[in-house]
C-alpha cells in the first residue's frame, strides 16, 4: 500500500508497486494531463514535479512517491495562470500540444531553480523534452517572457 | 442524415458554383452543353475531386446559442497544422462574429455531412476556405433576415455588425444571440442573396489577431487526445507485432502474460494479406485493466514468428540494390530534348548519387485509440488524420454497417501522415470484440511506432548534367529509386505512381533544354507510407543539391545559379512537364510560377543576408521547392566546429501560399518545418537489419532537440492579398528546402558535399 499525495489530494494504491507513476496518473487517476511519449525518460512527454523536482514519470514507480507531493500539469497552478502556461498562451507556443504539458513543467522547475536563465540554462533544462512539431523557438522565447514577468 | 439533406447538399454544391471565384466557375458554366470542354470536366480538381467533395451548407458548420455562443464545427482534425483556429477564424470573419464568442467543436466522422475529412495534403483551407466562407456568409445573411423580419424591414435595409445586426436608419440593433432562434428558421439563402465580404473589411482572416482556440487546454491539461481517451469499464492492450513485415505468429505461449497481474486476456490477431493497406499486422494482443500491466504481459509472453518473405531486408543490401539500379537506365517519366545527345557534346558531365534513408514520422503521440461496442453499434474516439477511412474500415472489420460505427476525432499529438493509416484504430475494435465489446484502449508504444511503421520512402537518387562552355546546364538526367506507397495499396508495383512522380521529380520548372527523368524498379519490403511533404523530401535535397553542385562545378555563385536555372518569370503548365497530378489542382488555376519560385528563393537569401562575410566554419546555404502548390525556399547558416559538429544557428524561410488565412500559423509551420528538416538531414534514420528496424525509441532514433535546433528562424511571408486567387498549401510544403539548403551551407562552411543524410558523424572524418 503507498500513500500518495497528488495536487494536493490524498490518494492509496495497492497495485504493483513498480508501476510508473505515469500510467498510476493516466489509468488509475484519470490525470491524462501527463503524457507518454517513450516510456524510457527520453523525450520529456510525462515530467511531472516531485517534492518540486521535474522528473519523468515514466521512470518514477509509485513507490518512489510515496509521502513525497506531486505535481502534474492539472494541479501546477489554480486557474491555470502559472506565468509560464500564461507566456505559452501568449506567444501561441504549441502546435499539436501533446508535449507542452511536460515542457511547461520542465520550464516551471527551471524558473523556480534559476529565475533569469540564459540561452544556455534553457538549452540544458529543456533539452530532454522533444518536440516533434518543432515548437523549440517559443518555448524559449515564452520562458524568457515568464521570465520577465510576463512582459514581452 | 436524411434523404432530403442528402439531395440539398448535392443541389447546394452545384448550384453554388457560381460563387467560387476565378475562371475555374466560369469554366463549369459555359462547359454546360459545350462538348469540346466536356473531357475537361471529366476530371475533378481541388475540393471537387476529393471522396464526397465539400459542404457550405451553414447549419452543418454553425449553431448560435442565445447567448450568442458561436460555435463552429471543424471537420478537419487538429494535430498542430491550427486546423481548428483557422476553420473558425474564416467561418467568424464572414460571420462577422466576436471572436471572444466563438467555440470549436469538432466533427465525427461523416463525409456524408461534412464533405472530405482527409486531413492531409496540406489542402485544409485550400479545399475549404470559399465553402466556409460562403456558409459563414450565408448564416450572417439569415441573421439579417430574421432582424429585417423581426422589425418588419427589407432586409437589404440592415447589416449585420460585429456580432449584432443593425438596422441604421431606426438606429436598431439586435445581438446575434436574440436572433439566433429566428434566423435558424429562416431558409438558406439563394446563392445570389450572398455576399462575401470584401477582403478589405476582414476581422481575422490575414491578420495576426486570434491565439489558439486550444490554447488553455492544452497549456492545463485539459486537451484530449486519442492516447487520453476515457470511458466507464475500459481496458487496455498493448500489441505484439511480428517484427518482420509480412510475417506472423508461428506460436506462442501466454502463461506467463497471463500470470501478471491486472492482466485480464491474450488473444492472437491473425495476419493480413498481402499488400495490408490499413489492416493490421497481425500478433498478440495482451488487454489488461492499466497500461503498465498490458505492457508487463507483452514482455511475458513467448512468441515464435514466422518471418516471411522480408526477412532478409537490410537496409546496406538494399541501398547496394537502389544504386545498381540507377546507374542503368529506366522507366521514362518525362523526356525533353535529347540528353543523350546533349550530354555527349556537353563542355563538362557532372554526376552525383544521393542517398536518403527510411524515416518515421513518430509523431509525439503514437498511435492509440479507444473503441466499445454496444448493441451491434462500435464507437471509436481516435486521433485520425482520416475520419471516414477509419470509419469505413472499421466497421468492415467489425462486420458492421457503416451507421453502426461512430468514430470521434480526437485532437491529435501530431499527425506527419502516419495518422491517415488507421490500423491503430482497428487493432483497438478487435480487442473489444474479443472482449465482447468491452471498450478496450489501444496504445502503441514508442517501439511499436519506430518498428511496425509507415515509413517514409528510402531512395537512391542519381543525377547527371551537361554543361556548355560558359557553365550553363543543357541537359538534366535524373533516375530515382524508391518505393512507392503505391506497394502498400497494391500487388508489388515496382515504379513511383502518378502523385509521387510530381513531387519534385518530374515536375522540375527548369529551362533546361534536354531533360529526361527516370524511374528505376524498386521493391518494397516494409510498409511505406505518406510521411509530411512525401516525396518531395527526397527528391528536393537530391535536386536542390545537384544545382549547388552545379554552381560550383561551374564557378558560380549557388543562389544566383538556381535562379537562372529556373530561367524567366512564367507560368507553366505542369501537364507539359509530365505531371498530370499538380497536387490534384486544376493546372488552368495552378500552374506553376517560376516568378513566385523566384522570388521566394530570393526572399530567403536577402533575409539571411546572403553574400555577408562569415567567421570560418561558417556557411550560408540555399534550396528553393514548389510543393502542395505552394513555393518555399530556406536559407541555412551553418557552423561546422574542429571537431566536425554541425550546427545551425540560423534558417530563414520564405513562403509563397497564396493569399494568407492565418499568418501566426503559418510562420509556426514554417518554424516547425525548419527544425523537422534540421533533424531529417542531422540524426533522423530508420534502418533495416534481417527485416527488423533497428531504432527502437528515442534514444536511437535521434529527432532534433532544443541544443540542436536552429535558435533564430525567420519567417518571410510573400503575401497576396487578392483573395480571389487560390490558396496553396501550409503543413507540407516548408519542409522539402530546408535538408538541401543545409547540406549546401555545409558545403560553403567545409567544402564537404554532403549526398547521404543523415549527415550525423559525417563531417568529423
Amino acid at each position: 500500500m503507498v500513500q500518495l499525495l497528488v495536487n494536493g489530494a490524498k490518494y492509496q494504491y495497492d497495485g504493483d508497486q513498480d508501476m510508473p507513476l505515469l500510467w498510476y496518473l493516466r489509468d488509475v487517476l484519470g490525470l491524462t494531463g501527463t503524457k507518454f511519449g517513450c516510456g524510457i525518460a527520453a523525450c520529456g512527454a510525462c515530467t511531472i514535479h516531485l517534492d518540486g523536482i521535474a522528473v519523468r514519470a515514466c521512470q518514477t514507480p509509485v513507490s518512489a512517491a510515496e509521502g513525497l507531493p506531486v505535481t502534474t500539469i492539472e494541479g501546477l497552478s489554480p486557474g491555470g495562470d502559472h506565468p509560464v502556461q500564461v507566456a505559452w498562451r501568449t506567444l501561441n507556443v504549441s502546435q499539436c500540444g501533446y508535449c507542452q504539458p511536460g515542457q511547461i513543467m520542465q520550464a516551471a522547475a527551471l524558473l523556480k531553480e534559476s529565475p533569469n536563465p540564459s540561452d544556455d540554462d534553457i538549452d540544458t533544462a529543456m533539452s530532454g523534452n522533444l518536440c516533434r512539431c518543432g515548437t523549440y523557438p517559443r518555448i524559449r522565447a515564452a520562458i524568457k517572457q515568464a521570465a520577465r514577468g510576463g512582459r514581452p | 442524415m436524411t434523404a432530403h439533406r442528402t439531395g440539398r447538399s448535392v443541389l447546394t454544391n452545384a448550384s453554388r458554383r457560381g460563387f467560387i471565384a476565378g475562371a475555374s466557375a466560369g469554366a463549369f458554366v459555359l462547359a454546360v452543353g459545350l462538348p469540346r470542354f466536356a473531357r475537361a470536366q471529366d476530371k475533378k480538381f481541388g475540393a471537387d475531386g476529393m471522396p464526397n467533395g465539400w459542404r457550405d451548407d451553414p447549419r452543418i458548420f454553425i449553431a448560435i446559442d442565445s447567448e450568442g455562443v458561436v460555435t463552429v464545427t471543424c471537420h478537419r482534425s487538429e494535430m498542430g497544422q491550427g486546423a481548428r483556429t483557422s476553420v473558425a477564424m474564416v467561418v467568424a470573419d464572414e460571420l462577422d462574429a466576436d471572436w471572444d464568442k466563438v467555440r470549436v467543436s469538432q466533427a465525427w466522422a461523416d463525409e456524408e455531412r461534412f464533405g472530405n475529412q482527409d486531413t492531409d495534403g496540406s489542402r485544409s483551407l485550400r479545399h475549404n476556405f470559399m465553402p466556409l466562407r460562403r456558409a459563414g456568409a450565408a448564416a450572417r445573411t439569415m441573421l439579417e433576415m430574421a432582424a429585417a423580419q423581426r422589425w418588419n424591414v427589407p432586409v437589404a435595409s440592415v447589416v449585420a455588425l460585429d456580432h449584432g445586426v443593425l438596422h441604421a436608419a431606426s438606429g436598431q440593433r439586435l445581438e446575434y444571440g436574440e436572433l439566433a432562434q429566428a434566423a435558424a428558421g429562416m431558409p438558406i439563402p439563394d446563392p445570389a442573396q450572398i455576399r462575401l465580404k470584401d477582403p478589405r473589411a476582414f476581422r481575422y482572416i490575414g491578420k495576426d489577431n486570434v491565439g489558439l482556440v486550444d490554447n488553455f487546454d492544452i497549456t492545463t491539461g485539459r486537451a484530449v487526445y486519442g492516447i487520453d481517451a476515457r470511458v466507464d469499464g475500459m481496458l487496455y492492450a498493448v500489441i505484439a507485432r511480428p517484427p518482420v513485415f509480412g510475417g506472423k505468429v508461428a506460436s506462442y505461449d501466454a502463461a506467463e502474460a497471463e500470470k501478471v497481474p491486472d492482466v485480464v486476456k491474450v488473444i492472437k490477431l491473425d495476419a493480413p494479406a498481402i499488400p495490408s493497406e490499413f489492416a493490421p499486422l497481425g500478433g498478440v494482443a495482451v488487454i489488461a485493466r492499466n497500461s503498465w500491466a498490458a505492457i508487463r504481459g507483452r514482455e511475458k509472453l513467448r512468441i515464435s514468428w514466422d518471418d516471411g518473405p522480408n526477412a532478409a531486408y537490410s537496409s546496406d543490401s538494399y541501398r547496394a540494390e537502389l544504386t545498381q539500379a540507377v546507374r542503368a537506365p529506366g522507366k521514362v517519366v518525362r523526356r525533353e530534348g535529347d540528353v543523350d545527345g546533349a550530354l555527349s557534346r556537353a563542355d563538362r558531365r557532372v554526376q552525383a548519387e544521393y542517398y536518403i534513408p527510411h524515416l518515421a514520422q513518430s509523431a509525439m503521440e503514437p498511435p492509440a485509440a479507444l473503441v466499445r461496442i454496444v448493441d451491434g453499434a462500435a464507437e471509436a474516439w481516435a486521433c485520425t488524420q482520416a475520419p471516414q477511412v477509419t470509419r469505413a474500415r472499421l466497421a468492415s472489420n467489425l462486420g458492421l454497417p457503416l451507421e453502426k460505427v461512430k468514430v470521434n476525432v480526437t485532437l491529435l499529438g501530431g499527425g506527419f501522415g502516419r495518422k491517415s493509416k488507421p490500423d491503430f484504430v482497428i487493432e483497438a475494435g478487435l480487442c473489444s470484440k474479443a472482449m465482447d465489446g468491452v471498450p478496450v484502449k489501444l496504445v502503441w508504444t514508442r517501439e511499436d511506432d519506430l518498428h511496425h511503421g509507415y515509413y517514409h520512402t528510402v531512395s537512391v537518387q542519381r543525377l547527371e548534367a551537361g554543361l556548355d562552355s560558359q557553365g550553363k546546364p543543357v541537359a538534366w538526367l535524373h533516375r530515382a529509386a524508391e518505393p512507392t506507397i503505391g506497394s502498400t495499396f497494391a500487388p508489388d508495383p515496382k515504379h513511383a505512381l502518378p502523385f509521387e512522380l510530381g513531387m519534385g521529380l518530374v515536375n522540375l520548372p527548369f529551362a533546361i533544354p534536354n531533360i529526361r527523368v527516370e524511374n528505376p524498379e524498386a521493391a518494397a519490403h516494409v510498409r511505406i507510407g505518406w510521411y509530411r511533404a512525401v516525396s518531395n523530401v527526397p527528391h528536393a535535397f537530391a535536386v536542390q543539391s545537384f544545382v549547388a553542385e552545379l554552381a560550383h562545378a561551374a564557378g558560380r555563385d549557388p543562389r544566383d545559379y538556381l535562379l537562372e536555372i529556373i530561367g524567366p518569370d512564367r507560368l507553366i503548365d505542369p501537364t507539359a512537364l509530365g505531371d498530370v497530378w499538380n497536387h490534384g489542382e486544376d493546372p488552368r488555376l495552378y500552374p506553376i510560377d517560376t516568378g513566385r519560385l523566384r522570388r521566394v528563393i530570393a526572399a530567403a537569401a536577402e533575409g539571411i543576408g546572403w553574400g555577408r562575410p562569415l567567421d570560418k566554419g561558417r556557411g550560408l546555404g540555399i534550396a528553393g521547392h514548389y510543393s502542395f502548390v505552394t513555393y518555399v525556399a530556406a536559407a541555412v547558416e551553418v557552423e561546422v566546429n574542429d571537431r566536425g559538429r554541425l550546427a545551425i544557428p540560423r534558417i530563414d524561410i520564405a513562403i509563397d501560399c497564396g493569399p494568407v488565412v492565418n499568418p501566426e500559423r503559418i510562420r509556426s509551420q514554417m518554424e516547425g518545418a525548419a527544425i523537422m528538416g534540421a533533424g531529417l538531414a542531422s540524426s533522423a534514420e530508420i534502418s533495416f537489419k534481417n527485416g527488423r528496424a533497428e531504432q527502437n525509441n528515442f534514444d536511437t532514433y535521434e529527432l532534433t532537440r532544443m541544443d540542436s535546433a536552429p535558435r533564430d528562424i525567420r519567417v518571410h511571408i510573400i503575401r497576396s492579398d487578392d483573395y480571389a486567387r487560390p490558396l496553396g498549401g501550409v503543413g507540407e510544403p516548408g519542409l522539402p528546402p530546408v535538408a538541401p539548403a543545409i547540406a549546401n551551407a555545409v558545403f560553403a562552411a567545409t567544402g564537404k558535399r554532403i549526398r547521404q543524410l543523415p549527415i550525423r558523424d559525417q563531417l568529423s572524418a
